[in-house]
């Protein structure tokens, strides 16, 4: 019964949201949507109904309206989502240049498959399109920073410093 | 004007139109599912694609614009081929379940699909399955056969004014819905059935009751508010399974209202009654129809005689035909009473005589899409009139502005400029704070005594001010009257008031009367003052208000309705009919209300049973014949009013057949539009101080809709409860309540309690009409609120 | 081999310290033509006419002339109109886009204000796809030094012109790279295309006129404006003015960006990035990103890089996405991967696209698992015909150009694929 839990924006959520309101014309809030919801999942890992409907309301919107949004972008999570989100590219030029063995290497070393969660909620694995990161494939973005040239070694480290950030 | 060339044929067409336009106007029928004429163009289906000229690609005919020169193929090579390709793309997700879909037989995939021939398809992998959210209890969805088309979610937007449903996710995962299984609100939403060219959106009453092509199709004109809109029934044995649009760009368009598509299904509910009865020694007891008239007349003979013609009393349902009205004032006034009335919940009547011969909306629905702005006035107008609500909308899309001065404050599916929200329900008030910043602002606009006297200890607002400059700079401005404000105790002065606006400014008013045929009922001379034809009466009789509470009534003939439901004081009328020595209801239904006030039960037919005759709020005649034939004994109305005149003797009843009555009632008919004009006098009454706002539910509005299952279940029919706002509730001791006591007169009910911050101070949000409230009083009358005291705790 | 210019058009502050810097992009020349442009009040006709001569084809893909589309819109037009700056790039096999962004977000930024100031309008909007997030912040922090030396803003350089800017984020959909998705998706509304005509000149953001170019054209505008139409035409071969940047990725020692002039031939390009790995022959060589038709590594080697030799060619040059595939490439699997691409891609809005990506990709994935049949291909082919050129906007026909070309140049791996199942 999720819907019946409300969500309040922070005052912090709500200060940055309108700092996107404010790019766009008085009349067109609905604009800022996309960051709006951006700014709520960075905080929550996740958009639940209630996040979405605290944001429909906050910018006067059709809660559909966002949901639209919501449902259509891939970077927003429609579920409960561990704290980082490792995005790896499986497109061609990854494929190339053996994406396949940093998969396999993620899918070990975290024990979980392509969209799901490891039970300490750290980690989402998520198989991603193109992130315009080719020259440096094999790539993976996580924690909003690319990580090119991919080795399964990198990829230990990366996760290293991230567990030690956690 | 461009001409160009379709399949050969040479057409002259309007710059600007879209081929698929100019085909349809010329019967060259170009397959589609996502253009419809009345939505924006999505162009998505890709259904259309026709052969353009020398361009080597199919374009889609909904959105390519015609050009000078331009040769058309829909039917080539080239076009086909593009079509049988969507069409292969479209069925491979479809289910091929025609024989279980209710669209089968008229689904518009199912026909071009035969159309186009090919096996079926050469896809052989698996369809995609889709969940159904539950939309309510008014469509069935079944989402699987969606074709995206996206007709339902632009009708959503565009026309309803509601984003309810939506597109989510993307790519093949498309789906429309509105993703958390929420009911559609939208009180249009039953026309997305039409407008999905599959079986995804169906009718939810209607489910699995017929075939299409079992149907019988036939035109009526539907019965609930003052548009007419029409309809088809479509009938199986002798029953209407389900009502759909008729076309009329007039009035309709191709939409009609939920309640006008879904009030059929109380035709079929168990309160019909369908044998006459009559109630003697305290016993209901089921006799024929000679026994039932016969002895009808003896008891209204036996009040005539020993009391006088004036104890006669008559009220009739504002949805009543022309016919109906005019037989049953022509019976009234033979017998020798004028007390006859159908104004049902209003309570001023002192300016009955300034009324022009019917009330009108003052602009016609065509021209109100030419209105810069719209001033709405004590209404609720999409619960109200929902076609006149759709309308002020698309003029507020194309420009006009549009304000409100109401009593609460509700929300609309159209753009506000401005909000005047009046506390205590004093409309009179708001308006004359407009009157008064049109007085103040300019030295031509001369008030008579009474308004300048009245305006005196006036002071404007920011938002009055706003309102009069737009009326002030506006070149063609309505000011629409709705039920809030007609229904008010100082309707007269608030109607005085608002003429006085639109005298001085280019304003037209007009009013939004309840009921399928107010102005019928007044062209018919079913008013006390006035003769059919809008003669004034020598006889004045005694209005609603004053036949329910001055007891001097005896006799009273009930046509239509329900005094617990219908009437203004509803706790008053229903004891005052008690105590009367006789009532005769020709009603469609029977309650254990009705039961204990009447004597004589007449069934009646509702209009969709019966023909006759409607005039709608703009002036129109609308004639309409059966959609099925009376159920059980039941009978239209004029036939059973012209026997029982003719056992009582009055003269003038020889009719044989309705079209004798029609001939008669004709020069009555002329529905030019009339002048309206009102002058103000102060009101007589004063507003209680804390009032009740008493608007009655759109589902709730008469005995039909009142029984129509399906729309009692959707969210507009849920009991919002006793609504007032925090502060009150506060300044009542009652902000923890759940419940208060209601008092109103004498009547006592217990009612939860809602804390509602869009009801202003000094107001009380109760609606009338309604089972809830059907044993409280007066609906814009003093109401009291108090604590619950529990004795058990 | 000639010596090949590098970097002198978008990526000329590689090699500063700094590169992103105002310091450094000032260094170079940055800012100098919008200054002029302020204070002289340059006709904009002049910068069109520049434009024109450097012979600018649009760098987002459909290489249409970018001088051609800035005239279209009036700077008589009453009301608000807008700039756009396509930075979406999700075009498989590109990241040019992102190093503009991260290492010269100031030419960019200069790019846009001359098209505000040639276009009359005041406000312009640079969309960046969500994941780049490194990028924004550059081009974030780029912004607030060009707005702090009054170049940006409100009354720039002390002049009446007003030009304000904002960068967007995305939120991951590879079809917003579409420009009237993109648009769309401004309007904060989900990334369904627009159908066109009108085009976004005359109907684009919020139904306002609106340019839209790709970042790498924007960019390279002030380069132009500063050197003259003449010298850029003459970087690169006629009707092909200036540089490109290509993306060489796959099967190569140095994959990376490369701004080289048009014209310069593949060969070169490949060796400039260090040849094929290993040593290994070329097989084939997708030249502008995934919708683009494949090309033969010989046939590749004989082309020169400029959008009509790849045109004559049979592909194109699209967006500069050079994938490279050496001999022991699975074709098939290839194929599979982008035909999967475009079908999480889709918009979903048009028919053919919606059901047509699934249905290639489904029918691929069959011929990979080994199930596939012989007409398959034949349905592959008719499926992909069926879906170009009848699709709101080109992503259909991404989708289907390359299920074309790869069975037409590799069709015998896709029979051993169903022969041996
Ligand atoms: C599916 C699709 C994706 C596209 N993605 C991009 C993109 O990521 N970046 C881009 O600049 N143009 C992209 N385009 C092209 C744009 O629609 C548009 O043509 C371009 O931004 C115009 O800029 P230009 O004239 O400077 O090339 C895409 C087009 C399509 C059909
Ligand atoms: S072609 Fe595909 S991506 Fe483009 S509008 Fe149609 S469905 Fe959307
Ligand atoms: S293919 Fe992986 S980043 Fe482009």
């Amino acid at each position: 019964m999720e819907q019946l839990i409300t969500f309040e924006l922070t005052p912090k959520m709500r200060l940055d949201i309108d700092a996107w309101v404010n790019k766009f014309p008085p009349e067109k809030k609905s604009s800022a949507v996309i960051a709006a919801l951006t700014i709520v999942q960075n905080q929550e890992n996740w958009l639940s109904l209630a996040m979405m409907n605290a944001v429909a309301d906050y910018l006067h919107m059709p809660q559909s309206a966002v949901y639209e949004v919501a449902t259509f972008y891939s970077m927003y999570n429609l579920e409960p989502t561990g704290q980082y989100r490792i995005d790896v590219c499986t497109n061609v030029s990854c494929m190339l240049c053996g994406c396949d063995t940093i998969v396999a290497h993620l899918k070990e070393r975290l024990n979980i498959g392509f969209g799901e969660t490891t039970k300490d909620g750290r980690f989402t694995l998520k198989e991603v399109e193109c992130l315009a990161a080719c020259g440096g494939a094999p790539a993976l973005q996580v924690d909003g920073q690319y990580h090119e040239h991919l080795t399964p070694e990198k990829v230990d480290a990366i996760l290293a410093r991230l567990e030690a950030k956690a | 004007m461009v001409e160009i060339e379709i399949n050969g044929k040479k057409i002259e067409a309007a710059q600007g139109s879209m081929i698929i336009e100019v085909a349809d106007q010329h019967d060259v029928r170009i397959p589609r599912f996502c253009y419809h004429k009345k939505l924006s163009v999505a162009a998505n289906c890709r259904m259309c694609l026709v052969e353009v000229g020398d361009v080597r690609k199919p374009l889609p005919a909904c959105a390519t614009p015609i050009t000078q020169g331009m040769k058309v193929f829909t039917r080539s090579k080239l076009a086909l081929d593009a079509q049988r390709a969507v069409m292969e793309f479209l069925l491979i997700n479809h289910p091929l379940d025609c024989p279980v879909c209710d669209q089968g037989g008229e689904c518009e995939l199912q026909d071009l699909a035969m159309g186009y021939g090919r096996d079926v398809s050469r896809f052989n992998l698996g369809k995609r399955a889709v969940s159904d959210h539950d939309v309510g209890p008014l469509i069935e969805t079944e989402m699987t056969r969606c074709i995206h088309c996206t007709r339902c979610v632009r009708f959503g937007k565009e026309i309803a004014g509601l984003h309810e449903l939506g597109v989510m996710n993307r790519g093949e995962h498309l789906e429309i819905s509105t993703l958390v299984g929420r009911a559609i609100t939208s009180e249009l939403s039953g026309n997305m059935i039409d407008v999905c060219p599959v079986g995804a959106l169906t009718s939810k009453p209607y489910r699995f009751s017929a075939r299409a092509w079992e149907l019988t199709q036939r035109p009526g004109i539907a019965a609930h508010d003052g548009v007419g809109s029409y309809i088809y029934a479509h009938t199986i044995h002798n029953e209407v399974k389900r009502i759909v649009p008729r076309e009329c760009e007039a009035l309709n368009e191709t939409w009609v209202s939920d309640r006008d598509r879904f009030s059929y299904e109380g035709l079929y509910h168990k309160d019909r009654v369908l044998t006459p009865k009559i109630k003697r020694n305290g016993h209901w007891e089921e006799v024929n129809w000679s026994d039932a008239l016969a002895f009808a007349a003896e008891r209204l003979r036996a009040v005539s005689d020993t009391q006088g013609a004036d104890a006669l009393g008559a009220l009739a349902s504002p949805n009543s035909s022309c016919e109906e009205f005019y037989l049953f004032q022509k019976l009234m006034r033979g017998l020798g009473s004028a007390h006859i009335d159908h104004r049902l919940r209003q309570h001023d009547f002192s300016d009955e005589n300034q009324f022009a011969a019917y009330p009108h909306s003052g602009v016609t629905l065509t021209e109100l899409a030419k209105a810069d702005v719209i001033l709405l006035l004590g209404s609720i107008v999409r619960k109200e009139q929902p076609i006149v609500a759709h309308r002020i909308r698309m003029a507020s899309l194309t420009g006009a502005t549009v304000l409100v001065v109401n009593p609460l404050d509700d929300t609309f599916q159209f753009n506000v400029a401005s909000k005047q929200i009046v506390p205590g329900g004093d409309l009179l008030l708001g308006i004359a704070k407009i009157a008064k910043a049109l007085v103040a602002g300019s030295e031509k606009i001369k008030p008579s005594a009474a308004i300048a006297e009245f305006l005196k200890d006036i002071t404007v607002d920011d938002t009055a001010q706003q309102q009069a400059n737009y009326l002030k700079d506006a070149k063609q401005a309505v000011i629409f009257l709705g039920a809030l404000a007609l229904n008010h105790p100082q309707a007269a002065a608030i109607r005085g008031m608002a003429d006085f606006i639109a005298q001085h400014t280019q304003t037209t008013l007009g009013l939004l009367c309840e009921g399928a045929n107010s102005a019928g009922a007044y062209l018919m001379g079913a008013v006390p003052h006035r003769l059919p034809g809008g003669q004034n009466s020598t006889k004045q009789g005694e209005s609603t208000q004053a036949m329910v509470l001055s007891e001097k009534i005896n006799a009273m003939i009930l046509l239509g309705l329900e005094a617990e439901y219908d009437l203004a004081y509803a706790h008053r009328a229903q004891k005052a009919l008690k105590n009367m020595q006789t009532v005769i209801a020709l009603t469609a239904y029977q309650t254990p209300h009705l039961l204990n006030y009447a004597e004589v039960i007449l069934p009646i037919t509702p209009s969709a049973e019966m023909a006759g005759t409607f005039v709608n709020m703009q002036g129109d005649t609308l004639a309409f014949s059966a959609l099925t034939s009376p159920q059980g004994q039941s009978r239209p109305a004029w036939k059973i009013l012209r026997v029982l005149a003719n056992l009582l003797a009055i003269e003038g009843f020889d009719y044989q057949t309705l079209e004798d009555v029609q001939q008669e009632i004709a020069p009555h008919l002329t529905t030019a539009k009339p002048t309206q004009r009102w002058s103000f006098a102060a009101p007589q009454l004063e507003l209680a101080e804390r009032l009740r706002i008493a608007p009655v539910p759109i589902y709730a509005q008469d005995p039909l809709v009142r029984r129509a299952t399906a729309l009692q279940h959707t969210p507009d029919a849920a009991f919002g409860g006793v609504r007032i706002n925090s502060a009150e509730a506060q300044a009542l001791g009652l902000a923890q309540a759940l419940e208060v006591l209601v008092r109103q007169q004498e009547c006592e009910v217990r009612l939860p309690l809602v804390i509602d911050e869009h009801i202003p101070n000094g107001a009380v949000y109760l609606a009338s009409g309604i089972p809830e409230t059907r044993d409280l009083d007066g609906a814009y009358e003093a109401i009291y609120l108090e604590q619950v005291v529990d004795n058990h705790a | 081999m000639s010596t090949i210019s590098l970097n002198e058009v978008c990526m000329r502050t590689l090699g500063l310290e700094n590169p992103w810097s105002m310091a450094s992009y000032e260094k170079i020349g940055g800012y100098k033509i919008w200054r002029k442009i302020v204070t002289e009040k340059t006709p904009p006709e002049q910068i069109i006419e520049q434009l024109k001569l450097a012979n600018l084809r649009g760098r987002g893909g459909a290489g249409f002339p970018t001088g051609l589309k800035w005239s279209f819109m009036s700077r008589n037009t009453p009301g608000q109109k807008y700039v756009v700056c396509n930075s979406d790039e999700g075009e498989p096999g590109t990241f040019k886009d992102r190093d503009i962004l991260r290492f010269n977000p100031h030419q960019v930024i200069e790019g846009m204000a001359i098209a505000g100031y040639v276009m009359g309008a005041t406000i312009g909007y640079n969309y960046l796809r969500g994941e780049f997030i490194e990028p924004f912040e550059r081009c974030e922090q780029a912004l607030n030094e060009a707005r702090a030396a009054g170049l940006i803003g409100k009354n720039i350089l002390g002049t009446d012109l007003n030009f304000e800017l904002h960068h967007f984020l995305g939120a991951g959909a590879y079809i917003c790279g579409e420009e009237t998705a993109l648009l769309e998706s401004l309007e904060g509304k989900k990334g369904f295309p627009r159908f066109k005509p009108p085009f976004p000149a005359n109907y684009g953001l919020y139904g306002r006129p609106t340019n839209i170019n790709n970042t790498e054209s924007y960019a390279s505008v002030p380069v132009i404006l500063q050197k003259g139409g003449q010298w850029f035409l003459d970087l690169g071969v006629p009707n092909n003015g200036g540089t490109k940047i290509f993306c060489i990725s796959g099967h190569v020692n140095k994959p990376g960006n490369y701004e080289i002039p048009l014209g310069t031939p593949f060969k070169t390009l490949l060796e400039m990035a260090g040849g094929v790995r290993g040593g290994k022959q070329l097989k084939a060589v997708i030249p502008g990103g995934s919708s683009v038709p494949i090309l033969p590594g010989a046939t590749m080697m004989q082309l020169n890089m400029d959008y009509d030799s790849i045109s004559k060619a049979g592909s194109m040059l699209g967006s500069g996405g050079v994938i490279c595939m050496d001999e022991n490439t699975d074709m098939v699997k290839v194929l599979e991967r982008i035909a999967y691409f475009y079908y999480e891609e889709s918009c979903g809005q048009c028919t053919p696209c919606r059901e047509g990506t699934g249905w290639l990709m489904r029918t691929i994935k069959r011929i990979v698992s080994g199930k596939g049949q012989m007409r398959d291909l034949e349905l592959l082919i008719s499926v992909s015909d069926n879906i170009m050129g009848r699709t709101i906007c080109a992503l259909g026909d991404a989708a289907a150009m390359p299920v074309l070309s790869f069975i037409k140049h590799f069709r015998s791996e896709f029979e051993a694929y169903i022969q041996n199942g």
